[in-house]
């Protein structure tokens, strides 16, 4: 069966973000950029279902600028077999899902598995929404999946604890942090991966409409929380926390 | 203007999560109406909330796990009542809500954090570093809420009527298998007053235990960093972050943690932040009120003494 997944071109979760001093964003020139870690997340389980010879052919997405070539080369040097790269920039999480659900039809996966949530916008939706779209279930947030017999098992995280949930394939799974620990591709495969086909599509190209829903009016810094002070021993800190604080 | 709010409940009671979620509406403005999935009770304990005008039951096999697929069909077909459908941002919210919204040709809003208006919210982006403001030119407003943002509506002092949904179609796309939900005497992250929490310090999950001592003191939640759930000291549900929980008690007290950016997503808007760190320059300083340097081993039997 056949796999896609799609996978975000983001800042890195190591860089310290800084909002622009016009508020019309973060400064994101000259910062480094990387694959979503849930989404190296996302790939290394293909991969694993590829090596257990459940899946056969692993298409890795990104929508996004010409540079999001890097992560899709990130996902080919992993294991995916072949890459799409649709150009668009500022795309919402339905715009993407729109774009995803064209790939979809033309590509016909049995399983997406994407991340739970990009780590710029937060949002926690794409995959909920392609899942709608292509009127397919959904499995998110997993911390373990299995395939077989035209089913997906997912173990999802949820508030309380685990939640386990069968789905009929085809099926859209987003990942969790505890899903598996995403390999590093090793130098061979990234040599490999420069020689596997990527394709670059346009929105138009697939009949998908993505202009934005929202209009960011202004980006600011959050509230400085300031750093109180040190205390010196235990017996001080209850002291403070009783009568200063008066939170015990 | 009518706003729906899909109820997350806990047993038999709707979440303060949820009462969040209706304070979050209340401040939107117009009638607010819940809707419960599964449980009766719950349905009885939001008619009970004020500021509630009419509560939605949808009883039967399809809700009573909170599946996405009739859960979503359910509110899709609620949808043409209302300007506005919302949720708590917990695990059911965060798995319903896009994919109503999606199948309502509507973007999402995730995890909003403040109303400036019908149309437009605040909701934080990288981790909480950085704070946009909002505006969505669709119609009809799907949003998930951040509860730390919005003090939960009261438990009680509203009556408002319990009535039957109406039948929806339900895809059986999935199926509920199990669940491995663990039953504590303690509160639950996003309602506990105090909370403590642990992180790679701790060393693993037998010393994880130490936090249970002082928990016990203070009747307060424990949890944990993405790092010690990681390596398996504390399960899945105690993460407390960007990716994990958002809190936001009055006391919360961390246990040897680093202070990524990451961790902080999910507590800074706590009242009073305690931090116990044998590096005295851990990030985490840069954001307690209270800091004490020390080998947390040698600190927390002394904290549990001292609490008497
Ligand atoms: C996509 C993504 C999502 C993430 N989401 C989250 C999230 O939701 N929540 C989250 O917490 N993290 C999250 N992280 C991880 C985050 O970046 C940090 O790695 C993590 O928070 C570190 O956990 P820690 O502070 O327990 O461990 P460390 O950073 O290793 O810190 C351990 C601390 O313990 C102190 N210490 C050691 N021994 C003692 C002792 N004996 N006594 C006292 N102090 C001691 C050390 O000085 C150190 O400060 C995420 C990361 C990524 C990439
Ligand atoms: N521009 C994009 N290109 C490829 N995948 C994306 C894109 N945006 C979102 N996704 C996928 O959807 C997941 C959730 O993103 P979000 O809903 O934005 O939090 C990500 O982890 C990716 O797997």
């Amino acid at each position: 069966m056949k796999l896609l997944v799609p996978v975000k071109r983001v800042v890195d979760y190591n860089v310290k973000v800084r909002v622009k001093a016009d508020g019309t964003g973060v400064e994101t020139a000259n910062v480094k950029m990387s694959m979503n870690p849930f989404d190296e997340i996302a790939v290394e389980e293909a991969v694993r279902l590829k090596e257990k010879g459940i899946v056969t052919e692993i298409v890795a997405v990104s929508i996004g600028p010409a540079q999001a070539q890097e992560q899709i080369r990130t996902a080919l040097a992993m294991g995916a077999d072949r890459g799409i790269l649709v150009e668009a920039e500022g795309t919402e999480p339905l715009a993407v899902a729109k774009i995803l659900k064209a790939i979809a039809e033309r590509e016909q996966p049995q399983v997406v598995i994407l991340g739970k949530q990009a780590i710029d916008d937060d949002m926690n939706a794409t995959g909920q929404m392609l899942a709608a779209l292509l009127g397919w279930s959904q499995g998110t947030f997993a911390s373990k999946v299995e395939i077989a017999d035209g089913a997906a098992i997912v173990t999802r995280e949820v508030d309380g604890g685990l939640e386990t949930v069968k789905l009929t394939l085809p099926a859209i799974v987003t990942t969790d942090l505890r899903l598996n620990e995403p390999r590093y591709a090793s130098l061979p495969n990234i040599m490999k991966a420069r020689k596997k086909p990527i394709e670059t599509l346009k929105p138009a190209d697939l009949g998908v409409d993505a202009t934005p829903r929202l209009t960011v009016l202004k980006v600011e810094e959050p509230p400085k929380r300031l750093a109180g002070r040190k205390v010196a021993s235990v017996a001080e800190l209850v002291d403070k926390l009783r009568n200063e604080a008066k939170v015990i | 203007m009518t706003i729906l709010v899909l109820a997350d409940r806990s047993e038999d009671i709707v979440s303060q999560p949820t009462r969040s979620a209706i304070a979050a509406a209340t401040q939107i403005g117009g009638d607010v109406h819940v809707l419960v999935l599964g449980g009766a009770a719950a349905a009885q304990s939001a008619a009970k909330l004020p500021g509630v005008a009419k509560v939605i039951l949808a009883d039967g096999p399809a809700y009573e796990h909170g599946l996405a697929e009739p859960a979503a069909a359910l509110l899709v077909a609620l949808a043409p009542a209302y300007s506005h459908l919302l949720a708590p941002g917990s695990a059911m919210g965060k798995n319903i809500m896009p994919r109503v919204a999606a199948l309502l040709d509507v973007q999402i809003i995730s995890d909003i954090a403040g109303v400036e208006g019908a149309d437009t919210f605040r909701r934080f982006i990288y981790a909480g570093n950085a704070l946009a403001t909002v505006k969505t030119s669709d119609e009809k407003k799907v949003l998930t809420v951040r509860a730390a943002s919005f003090d939960p509506v009261p438990a009680e002092g509203g009556s408002a009527a319990v009535e039957a949904a109406p039948g929806a179609e339900s895809p059986a796309l999935s199926s509920f298998v199990g669940a491995e939900i663990a039953k504590s005497e303690r509160p639950e992250l996003t309602a506990a007053r105090v909370i403590i929490s642990g992180g790679r310090a701790l060393g693993s999950a037998e010393n994880f235990a130490i936090l249970d001592k002082v928990a016990d003191k203070l009747g307060a939640a424990v949890g944990a960093s993405r790092a010690a759930v990681d390596a398996g000291y504390a399960p899945n549900d105690h993460q407390v972050g960007q990716t994990g929980k958002i809190v936001s008690p009055e006391l919360y007290i961390a246990v040897g943690i680093s202070g990524a950016i990451q961790h902080l997503a999910g507590m800074k808007d706590s009242k009073v932040i305690v931090a116990i760190n044998k590096d005295e320059e851990a990030p985490i300083f840069q954001v307690a009120d209270y800091g004490l340097v020390g080998d947390l081993f040698k600190l927390m039997p002394e904290l549990e003494a001292e609490l008497g």
